[in-house]
């Protein structure tokens, strides 16, 4: 085969416009970023007492003492009593950091002081490596548990009304969690306990 | 004088490593989407300091909305097939093969046993209008008829033990219908659950 002189190869240009995939892209990013929710809701995590346990020894008697009635009435209020309902006075205060919280703080005032402790102390071993950063997590998890059922917290009784709304009730559990009190239950609410209210209500207007 | 020469000059532009970028960008927003659910009835939840995240698999949602109607799903179609097979099979649920395909596909319900097949046959639209305006909507929750226990009972049997149980409430809501719905959890022993919150920062 004889060589057939210059067979001229034109030059192509290896160049790709990428401007259409990227816009295309971008298209998509859009879509994805507007249909995730990269926030996963929170939750609480919450046991309420069963209604079989009638067995008189699972009872546990609440030492009054240390026992926090909280009554949750109409219209955002709240009214709370320190020691045994039936004996000690019920004073109304509000939810948020000046009322209910400032009262459950003093209530828990020794408890508060050694979690706080407790953070200080994981605040300094705080590392960088994952493994040991889990492992001081768990640790920190264990202790904080063991600070919140420990005798000198306030056993915490909410009882709702039926005139309370949720997010009442979730205030309240929030102040739980703050005021690292790991022993509450919510209860029935019944005339008794509108009775206290009532009276608290009386007292307020005659003075 | 000499002549001015002007260069040509090259406008294209290299989009190649901005295409890479792109595409970073799109695997990593395809890996982490989970997409926002549809719920057709809006429930606006209270906030609360709670960090707690709530589990992604085998979770019961019940949902009660601002007029105290009473709503459930499952987190996957899987769930929402066992639960309806475990109704039909123990609490004499009837519906037909296609209404059950159908109401393994929705995304919420909650109507009366009885109403529930004619329920399935309206359209997707309807549907969510019904539960949202009808004022027979919601799952039956109170002492005389409790079909919420039947509800709740199955899906217990059918998804078992590892089912998470979670209460979305409006916030809104007064206390009197969240506890008829504790109430009833507590019948059938039902006493571990998760209150669905939205984060909110210590004041």
């Amino acid at each position: 085969m004889a060589k057939t002189g210059n067979s001229k190869q034109k030059k192509m240009n290896a160049r790709v416009d990428f401007t259409p995939m990227v816009d295309m892209i971008m298209l998509l990013v859009t879509f994805f970023m507007l249909c995730t929710t990269l926030i996963k809701p929170q939750t609480m995590e919450i046991a309420m007492p069963s209604d079989v346990e009638t067995d008189e020894q699972n009872q546990t008697q609440v030492e009054a003492k240390k026992a926090v009635t909280i009554l949750l009435g109409a219209n955002d209020e709240v009214f709370y009593c320190i020691g045994n309902p039936s004996t000690d006075p019920f004073k109304a205060t509000t939810y948020g950091k000046d009322g209910i919280r400032a009262i459950l703080q003093k209530q828990n005032a020794a408890a508060l002081a050694k979690v706080q402790e407790l953070k200080d102390k994981f605040a300094m071993e705080q590392s960088s490596d994952p493994e040991t950063f889990k492992k001081n997590k768990e640790a920190f998890q264990a202790a904080l548990k063991e600070i919140k059922e420990s005798k000198e917290t306030p056993n915490v009784i909410i009882r709702p009304s039926d005139e309370a709304t949720y997010d009442n009730l979730m205030s309240i559990l929030d102040e739980m969690q703050i005021c690292s009190i790991g022993k509450y239950v919510i209860d029935k609410f019944t005339e008794t306990e509108q009775g206290y209210i009532n009276a608290v209500k009386g007292g307020g207007a005659a003075q | 004088m000499g002549r001015f020469k002007i260069k040509k000059q090259d406008t294209f532009i290299d989009m190649t490593p901005m295409s890479d970028v792109m595409v970073l960008l799109l695997t990593f927003f395809m890996l982490t989407a989970t997409f926002v659910k549809d719920e057709p009835v809006k429930v606006v939840a209270p906030g609360s300091v709670s960090e707690i995240k709530i589990p992604e698999t085998n979770l019961l949602t019940i949902f009660i909305d601002k007029s105290g109607k009473v709503f459930m799903n499952m987190d996957s179609p899987a769930g929402m097939d066992k639960l309806v097979k475990e109704m039909k099979k123990s609490h004499g649920l009837r519906l037909s093969a296609e209404e059950t395909k159908a109401f393994v596909q929705v995304p919420m319900f909650g109507t009366k046993k009885s109403a529930l097949s004619s329920w399935l046959k309206l359209e997707s639209a309807e549907r969510n209008t019904f539960l949202n305006e009808d004022a027979k909507a919601g799952i039956p929750c109170d002492s005389t008829n409790d079909e919420l226990k039947d509800w709740v009972g199955a899906a217990r049997a059918a998804c078992g033990q590892d089912m998470g149980i979670a209460i979305k409430a409006d916030k809104h809501m007064s206390y009197a219908v969240i506890k008829r719905v504790m109430d009833s959890l507590r019948s059938i022993h039902e006493n571990r659950y998760n209150l669905i919150t939205a984060l909110k920062n210590e004041e």
